[in-house]
C-alpha cells in the first residue's frame, strides 16, 4: 500500500474535480461521493501503516516517485512523497477525522443549495493537506500550504452572501499570506544555501544534521516559523482564526481545529533538525508557543459566542504544540496534535449540533439548559471538554500535561509554570463553555432538535478518540505512538530537575480541578444573573478579554494610519513612473507597428527586394568571415 | 562494369505511401471532379494512417542511410514524419469541413495535401542537398496551388506572390547547393560534414553555401527578412489550408535545416551561429512589434508566425542534442496551437468569404463560448503563458540557446515575448470583455470543436507533463553518422 500513496491524493481530488464541475446534477449525493473518497484515501493510509509495521523501524521511511515532470539530461523534476512514520500519522489524522468530520457535513449542509461546491471545495482542501504534509520536498509542501490557504479563504466565505462571512475570508487569507511570503522567502534562503528543496538535503538524513551555518539555519527556521505563526494562527498573526468562524461549522472542525491550523507544527517537527542548529530559532518556538497558549486561553474566557470561544481555544492548544516542539519534545507536540484533532472536531461539531438545532444560535447567554433538549449534544460536548481539560485518563492529560511535566523535568521552570496556568486557564475556559450552555435553564424561545443520527455517529467515533486516545495510543513519552514516531523524531528523555513525575501529575490534575472550579463559581446556574447581560461594550477586564486584548483593534488603527498612507504614495509612484514606463514602451511598439505598411506595400518587388538585400547582407557576413 | 544502385523502397515507405495516396486521390478526382468529398477525406486519412505507420515501422531500423545516402533512416525522420501526418489529419479534416460547408467541391485539395505532405516527409529524411532541393520545390508547388484553390481574388493574388517569390528563394537554395559542391565536391550532408572536418574542404566557400542554404530555406519558414510574403498569404489562403501550411512547413523545413546546418555544417557551427542569431533576433522582433498593429486575426497570427520562427531559430545556435530536442517540442508545440488556432478562426470567419478582422471576434465569448475557450488556449500556448506547451517550449528552446552562450539572444527573445503577450491577450481580452456587434455567422456544428478540442488537449497536458514526450524527442535529436 506504500507504493499507492499517491492515491490518498488522487481521489479526493478526482471527487474534488467531480463534485465542483457536476455538483449541480449530483444534488445531495455530492456529500456521500466526497465522504467516500475520504474514505478510501483513509484506508490506502491504513493500509501504508500496516504494510509500515511489517518493516523494521530503520526501513520505515521510504521515497514514491509518483510522476516524473520533466527529465532533463541528469537533473530530474518529479512528484516525490514521503512515507514515514510522521507523514502517516499526518495523513490518518487528516482523512480520518477527514473522513468523520465529511460524514457529519452531510447532515450539516442538507438545507444547503450549493453541496457540489461545498464537498468539492471540502475534497480541494484534504488534497492539499495530504500533499503538504506527505510532500517529500519543501516546494511540494509549499504547494499543498498555498493550496490549503486557498481552499480555507474559499470555505470561509462559502456563505458569500453573508458580509461578515465574506470579510472573514478576505482577512484570513490576507493575514495568513504575510506568513507564506516569510515562508517563501525562507524557501528562498534554503535554495541559495543548499541548492534543493529535498527533505533529504535540507534536513539530512540518517541522523546527521545539514552542513550549514548557525546564523543561515536561524534566518532560515525564523522565516519557516513566520510561516508557521500565520497558519497555525499564533502571536502576532492570529487575528484571522475567531473571525473564520463564520464559516459553515465543518469547515472550522476541519480546518480551523482538526488540520490546517496543525500545518505550522507540522512543519516546525519535519524541519527540526534545522531548527536545532540555530541556539535562537527552538526558543523563539517555545516563547511564541507559550504566548500563544495563555493569549488564547485567556482571550477565549472573554467569547460569547461559543465558537469563537473555540477558536481561541483551539489558538491556545496550539500554542501548547509549539511549546513542545520549542522544548525538543517533537514526538509529544504531535501526540497532542493528534489528540486534539479529535477532541476540537468533536467540540466545534457538537456545538454546530447547537447551531443547527437552535438556528444558528452560537451566544452562550441565549443558550443554557441544552442537556434536556440535547442530551446526545451535551454528552459528546461534554467528552470533548473532559478531554481537552487534562483529567486523567482521558487524552489530554496524556499529551497537554506532559508537555508540563517534561519541561519541568528539563529544567525548563519558566514554561511549567506559566503552562501551568495556561493549562489551568484551558479547563477553566471549557468548563464555562460547558456550564452557561449546557446546564441551568432555557434561555432560548422554541424548542432545540437534536442532531440527526447521521449527525451523531461521526461524533461518537470522535468522542471515543478523544477520550481514549491517550490510553490506546500511549501519547506518553514512552508509548506506542511516540516510538512510532522515533525513527524520524527521536526519543525524548526525561531530564531528572524538578519535582518527580508523579508530583507533577497530581499538581497537574489539582491546576485543572482549580480551573473547572473557578468556572464553577463564576458560572453556575445559581449565578447566571451576573453574567447574563448584553452590555454595549463589555466594562474593564472582561472587555479585553472579549477584544482579544484589543491587538485587532491596533492593527486596524496602524493598517488606517500607516498603511494607506504608505499605500498611496505607493500608488502614486505606481501611476505615474511604472505605468507610464509600461505605457511608453506599449506606445513605442504601436508606433513603430504603424510605420510598417509603409514597406510592407503588398508589391512583390518590394518584398524581392528586402529578400535580396537579407541575402546580400549575410553574403557581407560571410565576405568579413573569410 | 557498373555497379546497379541498390534500391532499398521500404527506406521511403512513409514517403511512398504519401504520393502514392496523392496519385491516387489526383486520378480519381479528375474522374469524379464534381464527386461526393467524404470518400476523398477518408482516403486520404487512410493514407495518412498508413504513411504513420510505415514510419512507426522504422524506429528500430539499424541502417543509417539507404537509397545510396539519399534519405536517412533515423529517429528524427519518424518523429517528424508522424508529427506531418498529424498536422495533415487536422488539415485534411479542416478543409473537408470549409470546402463541404458551402458546397464548393475541390477534390484536388486531397491530392495535393497529400503531394504537400509528400514532399515534407521526403524533406525530414533529405540526407543529400539535391534531394531537400527537390523535397522543398515538391512541397512548394503543391502549397502554391493550395493557397489558390479557391480561385477568389484575395487567395489567387497571395498564390502568385508566393509563387515569384518562391521560385526567387529556390535559386538560393540551388545556388547554396551549388556553392556547398564547390566546396567540398559533393552534396551528401554526410559526405560534406567529413570533407568540412578534414582537410578536403574549402571552408569559406563552405560558409557562402550554408548561408545561401539559409535564405532559401528561411524563406519557407517566413525569418525576417524574407518573411514578407508571409501575410499576404496567410491571410489570403483559405484557412485550412494556412493551418496546414504554418504548422507542416515548419516543421519539415525547420528539420531539414537541423540537417543542414547541425550536421553538414556542423564544422562551421561557430561562423555560423551569429549570423543565425540575427537572424532569430530579427524574426523575433519584427515579427511581434509588427503583430501588434494588424486589426485582422489571420494577418496577426501570420505575424506572430514569424516571430515563433525566430525562437524555434535561437535554439540553433547550440548545436547540440538539448537544442535539437527544443526545436523539436518547439515545433510540435507550436504545430497544435498554430493549426487549433487558425482552425477556430475558419469557424468564426463564416465560410469561404473569410471575415477574420477584429470585430468578428468582439464578444465572441458570450455567443460561442466553446470557440472562445478553445481559441483562448492556442493563444496563450503562443503567447507561452503556463501552463501550456508554448511555456515549455519556450523554456526549452532559450535553456538551448543559453547553454551555448548566446544569453543577449534570450533577452531579446523574453522581451518579444513580452510583446507578444500583448496582441494575444488584446483578442482574448476583446473575445471575453466586450460586447458582441453585428450577426453571429459563427459555424454552429458541433464535431469540429471536438476535433479542435485535440490540439487544445494536446497543448494543455504538453504544459503540464512534458515529461510524455521529451525523452523520445531527446532521443530524436541523437543523430548518428
Amino acid at each position: 500500500m506504500i507504493d499507492l500513496i499517491g492515491l490518498t491524493i488522487a481521489v479526493p481530488l478526482v471527487a474534488s474535480g467531480v463534485n465542483l464541475l457536476i455538483g449541480k446534477r449530483l444534488g445531495r449525493r455530492s456529500g456521500w461521493i466526497a465522504t467516500a473518497a475520504m474514505a478510501v484515501s483513509f484506508i490506502v493510509a491504513l493500509g501504508a501503516l500496516l504494510q509500515m509495521f511489517s518493516l523494521p523501524a530503520e526501513e520505515r521511511t521510504q521515497v514514491v516517485t509518483v510522476a516524473e515532470w520533466i527529465r532533463a539530461g541528469a537533473a530530474a523534476v518529479s512528484l516525490d512523497l514521503r512515507v514515514d512514520p510522521l507523514s502517516i500519522t499526518m495523513a490518518l489524522v487528516v482523512t480520518g477525522v477527514g473522513s468523520l468530520i465529511h460524514l457529519y457535513a452531510i447532515g450539516y449542509m442538507d438545507h444547503d443549495e450549493r453541496p457540489g461546491r461545498f464537498f468539492g471545495y471540502m475534497n480541494l482542501f484534504c488534497a492539499f493537506m495530504l500533499a503538504l504534509v506527505l510532500a517529500n520536498d519543501f516546494l511540494l509542501l509549499y504547494l499543498g500550504w498555498e493550496g490549503v490557504g486557498l481552499c480555507s479563504y474559499l470555505l470561509i466565505g462559502f456563505w458569500s452572501d453573508r458580509p461578515d462571512a465574506a470579510r472573514a475570508a478576505k482577512k484570513a487569507f490576507i493575514t495568513t499570506r504575510i506568513g507564506d511570503v516569510l515562508l517563501m522567502l525562507g524557501l528562498f534562503v534554503m535554495w541559495v544555501h543548499f541548492g534543493s528543496f529535498d527533505f533529504d538535503v535540507v534536513l539530512g538524513h540518517e541522523g546527521s544534521l545539514p552542513e550549514i551555518a548557525a546564523g543561515t539555519a536561524t534566518a532560515i527556521s525564523l522565516l519557516l516559523l513566520g510561516g508557521a505563526v500565520g497558519k497555525s494562527a499564533q502571536l502576532p498573526l492570529h487575528v484571522w482564526l475567531p473571525d473564520a468562524m463564520a464559516g459553515p461549522t465543518p469547515v472550522s472542525a476541519l480546518i480551523h481545529a482538526a488540520t490546517m491550523v496543525t500545518a505550522g507544527v507540522y512543519l516546525v517537527v519535519r524541519a527540526h533538525a534545522l531548527f536545532e542548529i540555530s541556539d535562537v530559532a527552538l526558543a523563539v518556538v517555545a516563547v511564541v508557543g507559550l504566548a500563544g497558549a495563555l493569549y488564547g486561553g485567556f482571550s477565549s474566557l472573554g467569547q460569547y459566542d461559543m465558537k469563537r470561544a473555540l477558536a481561541y481555544s483551539t489558538m491556545s492548544q496550539l500554542g501548547f504544540m509549539f511549546l513542545a516542539a520549542g522544548l525538543g519534545f517533537y514526538p509529544t507536540a504531535i501526540a497532542l496534535l493528534v489528540a486534539h484533532a479529535f477532541y476540537k472536531a468533536l467540540l466545534f461539531l457538537t456545538s454546530g449540533n447547537v447551531m443547527h438545532g437552535l438556528h444558528d444560535e452560537v451566544d452562550v447567554r441565549r443558550l443554557g439548559g441544552l442537556r434536556h433538549d440535547m442530551p446526545w449534544t451535551a454528552a459528546l460536548f461534554g467528552a470533548g471538554a473532559l478531554a481537552l481539560s487534562g483529567l486523567p485518563p482521558f487524552s489530554g492529560f496524556f499529551t497537554k500535561d506532559v508537555i508540563l511535566d517534561l519541561a519541568s523535568r528539563d529544567g525548563a521552570t519558566w514554561a511549567f509554570v506559566l503552562g501551568s496556568l495556561g493549562a489551568m486557564v484551558s479547563a477553566w475556559y471549557i468548563a464555562r463553555l460547558y456550564f452557561t450552555a449546557f446546564i441551568g435553564e432555557r434561555r432560548y424561545e422554541g424548542s432545540a432538535h437534536e442532531a440527526s443520527a447521521l449527525m451523531r455517529t461521526p461524533l461518537v467515533v470522535l468522542a471515543v478518540g478523544a477520550l481514549f486516545a491517550g490510553i490506546g495510543l500511549e501519547l506518553t513519552p514512552e508509548g506506542t505512538l511516540p516510538m512510532f514516531l522515533e525513527p524520524v523524531l527521536g526519543h525524548v528523555v526525561e531530564g531528572d530537575a524538578g519535582p518527580s513525575t508523579q508530583v507533577l501529575m497530581v499538581l497537574a490534575v489539582v491546576v485543572t480541578l482549580i480551573g473547572i472550579g473557578i468556572a464553577w463559581r463564576l458560572y453556575r446556574p445559581a449565578n447566571q444573573e451576573r453574567w447574563v447581560s448584553f452590555p454595549e461594550r463589555e466594562p474593564g477586564m472582561a472587555g479585553v478579554l472579549a477584544h482579544g486584548f484589543y491587538i485587532d483593534g491596533l492593527y486596524a488603527w496602524i493598517v488606517a494610519n500607516v498603511g494607506l498612507r504608505g499605500a498611496a504614495a505607493l500608488a502614486w509612484f505606481d501611476r505615474t513612473v511604472v505605468d507610464g514606463a509600461v505605457n511608453g514602451v506599449g506606445t513605442l511598439a504601436t508606433r513603430a507597428s504603424g510605420l510598417a505598411p509603409i514597406w510592407q506595400s503588398g508589391k512583390v518587388r518590394r518584398y524581392a527586394l528586402s529578400f535580396m538585400a537579407g541575402g546580400v547582407a549575410l553574403l557581407l557576413y560571410a565576405a568579413v568571415k573569410i | 562494369m557498373i555497379d546497379a544502385p541498390r534500391v532499398e523502397l521500404w527506406a521511403i515507405l512513409p514517403v511512398l505511401m504519401l504520393f502514392g495516396g496523392g496519385l491516387i486521390a489526383l486520378l480519381a478526382s479528375g474522374f469524379a471532379r464534381r464527386a461526393a468529398q467524404a470518400p476523398f477525406a477518408l482516403f486520404t486519412l487512410a493514407a495518412l494512417a498508413a504513411a504513420a505507420a510505415s514510419a512507426l515501422w522504422l524506429w528500430n531500423r539499424e541502417t543509417t542511410t539507404a537509397l545510396e545516402g539519399m534519405v536517412s533512416i533515423d529517429r528524427l525522420a519518424v518523429v517528424a514524419t508522424l508529427a506531418l501526418c498529424g498536422i495533415g489529419a487536422f488539415g485534411a479534416y479542416l478543409g473537408f469541413h470549409y470546402f463541404e460547408r458551402d458546397d464548393f467541391r475541390r477534390n484536388e485539395f486531397y491530392a495535393l495535401l497529400l503531394f504537400a505532405l509528400g514532399g515534407m516527409a521526403l524533406l525530414v529524411a533529405a540526407a543529400d542537398l539535391i534531394v531537400v532541393f527537390l523535397a522543398v520545390e515538391v512541397l512548394s508547388l503543391a502549397l502554391y496551388v493550395m493557397t489558390a484553390l479557391t480561385f477568389r481574388r484575395g487567395p489567387t493574388e497571395a498564390a502568385m506572390k508566393y509563387f515569384l517569390l518562391g521560385a526567387f528563394a529556390s535559386a538560393f537554395l540551388l545556388y547554396g547547393v551549388a556553392m556547398s559542391y564547390g566546396a567540398s565536391a559533393t552534396t551528401s550532408v554526410q559526405g560534406l560534414a567529413r570533407a568540412l572536418t578534414g582537410v578536403g574542404g574549402s571552408q569559406p566557400l563552405a560558409l557562402v553555401g550554408a548561408l545561401l542554404l539559409v535564405v532559401g530555406l528561411g524563406f519557407k519558414v517566413s525569418l525576417v527578412p524574407f518573411h514578407m510574403w508571409t501575410p499576404d498569404v496567410y491571410q489570403g489562403a483559405p484557412s485550412p489550408v494556412t493551418a496546414f501550411m504554418s504548422a507542416a512547413t515548419k516543421v519539415a523545413v525547420f528539420v531539414a535545416m537541423v540537417r543542414v546546418l547541425d550536421v553538414a555544417f556542423g564544422s562551421l557551427a561557430w561562423d555560423l551561429a551569429p549570423a543565425i542569431a540575427v537572424l532569430s533576433a530579427g524574426s523575433m522582433i519584427l515579427g511581434s512589434v509588427l503583430a501588434i498593429a494588424q486589426r485582422d486575426v489571420k494577418r496577426m497570427l501570420a505575424y506572430s508566425s514569424v516571430a515563433q520562427a525566430g525562437f524555434i531559430l535561437s535554439s540553433f545556435v547550440s548545436p547540440e542534442r538539448e537544442g535539437i530536442a527544443a526545436a523539436l517540442f518547439y515545433l510540435i508545440s507550436y504545430s497544435a496551437a498554430v493549426v487549433g488556432a487558425f482552425g477556430v478562426v475558419m469557424l468564426i470567419s463564416g465560410g469561404i468569404r473569410e471575415q477574420t478582422g477584429f470585430e468578428r471576434f468582439r464578444g465572441l465569448g458570450r455567443r460561442q463560448p466553446v470557440l472562445a475557450a478553445l481559441l483562448s488556449v492556442f493563444l496563450l500556448s503562443l503567447a507561452g503563458i503556463p501552463p501550456t506547451a508554448g511555456f515549455v517550449a519556450k523554456v526549452l528552446v532559450f535553456g538551448a540557446a543559453t547553454s551555448a552562450g548566446y544569453w543577449p539572444l534570450v533577452l531579446i527573445g523574453a522581451l518579444a515575448s513580452v510583446a507578444g503577450a500583448f496582441f494575444y491577450l488584446r483578442v482574448i481580452a476583446l473575445m471575453a470583455m466586450q460586447e458582441p456587434r453585428g450577426v453571429d455567422i459563427a459555424d454552429p456544428s458541433p464535431l469540429p470543436r471536438l476535433v479542435l478540442a485535440v490540439p487544445a488537449v494536446t497543448v494543455v497536458v504538453l504544459g503540464i507533463v512534458p515529461g510524455v514526450i521529451v525523452p523520445l524527442l531527446q532521443e530524436a535529436g541523437v543523430l548518428t553518422w
